[in-house]
């Protein structure tokens, strides 16, 4: 237990960079994977394919390719930059490659619940003359959403775990942490690991309880 | 599944207004895809001497056909051992006797919880601490890609007995059978045959999930790939494309398998008599969680 003890600061540092990457990531995928789910039901045959390719090569490209993308090809050839500091840049860039990932599956999980709701819905917001967006905006999306609350759930847990590829991308996370103490620490590696482990399962799993009782309690009655 | 049901056919002025904002949207589109266009053709990553490496007979020899079959063997392996983990910790975790369901139940929770990058990083960074010898990259990739994805599918077969109805145990229970023989003979094969499409999917969760490899330097397609090629004719970009299509060909296919399984298994449901409640009519999974 002595290392993960000396190294605690280090080790609740990596933690809370997990946690942000996550916030920001979150955040990003919820708007983005919104807007493409959208996208993907709207009249505009445009939109609707440009929103297919984007999550069939998303959600079908390994995370670890993803991240090195953004990093090599977002980074260093795309001229994108964030911050002078080459730390908070790799960790803007780190968010852009999850957020790219899991808005993928943000925008599949909404599209089955759009399929949930029923169909009188759609045909009274019409009879009642509103527009599309007006459609999806008052009365899809939030019926949507409540019912898809527990798999939205589930994605944020596996962002939550995802966020410790952003090694390749040159952020400190929790991965780069947990090696580092077993090459420095060797006789205490299953200490670090559980130890670890334990700050991922304090991360998920009051995650998926809330969910839990989020998704019940937001429950659509039919 | 269409949704045409979210808006009104266009009249004639609605039409000429999709046709504007099609074009408007179609423009801007083309207009992000220009300025990715320009700004690597500024660093020249369109240039002919980049990408003509990749359409060489030698550079599909020594990097592109060994690290698919690396990518592939990890895979195989990793799906062959966690179709014999999910079943056996699924029965494990349904099992009357407390001491055997319990200890089930926290191993596959706790390997679901735990990022499998960490479980890779434990098998092949302590392993000389452990067990005295130091695993090869492969032993890792696969020791993590067989426990995470075992205990999902061993949660996935979990629900899927949960689902059948009772009938179906009761009535093997009335012809005799022992516990052993009620689980493998009539529950779990429902179980799995229903839960195939998610199972499917999860194969492909598992096949991409492979590419962590690269990190401890296995030899797999994105280490090849961007180690192999990228580093000889310095051509990042185009190499890390390469990868990612034949990546989404693959996916695509095994995505296209579990499809074809979801359609099969729900048309034959529909033949055959439907009467008796006791029927086995699970629902065919969707799975909206993978990531």
């Amino acid at each position: 237990m002595d290392a993960l003890i000396v190294e605690r600061g280090t080790i609740l540092a990596a933690f809370w960079m997990t946690l942000r990457l996550t916030v920001f990531s979150a955040l990003g995928s919820l708007t983005l994977g919104t807007v493409l789910a959208g996208m993907r039901v709207s009249p505009l045959p445009v939109l609707r394919a440009a929103a297919r390719a984007y999550v069939t090569l998303a959600r079908n490209t390994p995370l670890t390719l993803i991240l090195l993308f953004t990093s090599l090809g977002v980074g260093a050839n795309l001229g994108v930059e964030f911050s002078d500091r080459v730390d908070t840049n790799n960790f803007w860039l780190a968010v852009v490659g999850l957020t790219a990932y899991t808005s993928a599956f943000v925008c599949e999980a909404l599209r089955a619940g759009i399929n949930t709701v029923p169909l009188g819905q759609t045909e009274a917001a019409r009879a009642a003359g509103l527009s599309f967006v007006q459609t999806l905006r008052l009365i899809v999306l939030p019926q949507a959403f409540r019912a898809v609350i527990m798999p939205l759930g589930s994605i944020l847990i596996a962002l939550t775990k995802n966020t410790t590829i952003a090694l390749v991308a040159g952020v400190a996370e929790a991965s780069v942490r947990m090696r580092e103490m077993i090459e420095v620490y060797g006789d205490q590696v299953i200490q670090i690991f559980l130890g670890f482990a334990a700050g991922f399962v304090v991360l998920c799993l009051p995650t998926g309880l809330f969910f839990g009782w989020l998704s019940r309690r937001l429950e659509v009655a039919r | 599944m269409s949704h045409s049901n979210l808006y009104e056919v266009p009249g004639a002025r609605g039409m000429r207004r999709n046709r504007l904002l099609a074009a408007v949207f179609a423009v801007a589109l083309a207009g992000l895809a220009y300025v990715i266009y320009t700004r690597f053709d500024a660093k020249q990553q369109w240039d002919a001497e980049k990408w003509r490496p990749l359409l060489r007979g030698e550079v599909w020899t020594t990097f592109i056909v060994p690290g698919l079959l690396g990518t592939l063997q990890a895979a195989a392996l990793g799906i062959v051992f966690s179709a014999v983990f999910g079943p056996v910790f699924a029965t494990a975790r349904l099992s009357e006797h407390r001491w055997i369901r319990v200890p089930a139940a926290s191993i596959v929770e706790f390997f679901r919880a735990v990022p499998l990058l960490l479980l890779i990083f434990f098998a092949f960074f302590g392993s000389y601490a452990i067990i005295g010898v130091n695993v090869s990259p492969f032993t890792a990739v696969v020791f993590g890609l067989t426990l995470y994805n075992g205990s999902v599918i061993a949660e996935t077969l979990r629900a899927g007995v949960k689902s059948l109805p009772s009938g179906q145990m009761e009535a093997a229970q009335a012809l005799g059978m022992r516990k052993g023989k009620v689980m493998h003979l009539i529950l779990l094969p429902q179980a799995i045959t229903a839960m195939m499409p998610a199972i499917v999917s999860q194969f492909v969760v598992l096949l991409k999930d492979s590419a962590l490899g690269f990190i401890v330097g296995y030899d797999e397609l994105v280490d090849r790939g961007l180690n192999g090629i990228a580093a000889n004719f310095s051509n990042v970009i185009p190499a890390a494309m390469l990868v990612a299509s034949i990546f989404i060909l693959l996916n695509m296919a095994l995505d296209a398998v579990a499809q074809w399984l979801r359609r099969k298994i729900s048309s034959g449901r529909g033949t055959g008599s439907t009467k008796g409640g006791d029927t086995a009519v699970a629902p065919v999974a969707e799975p909206v969680g993978s990531v």
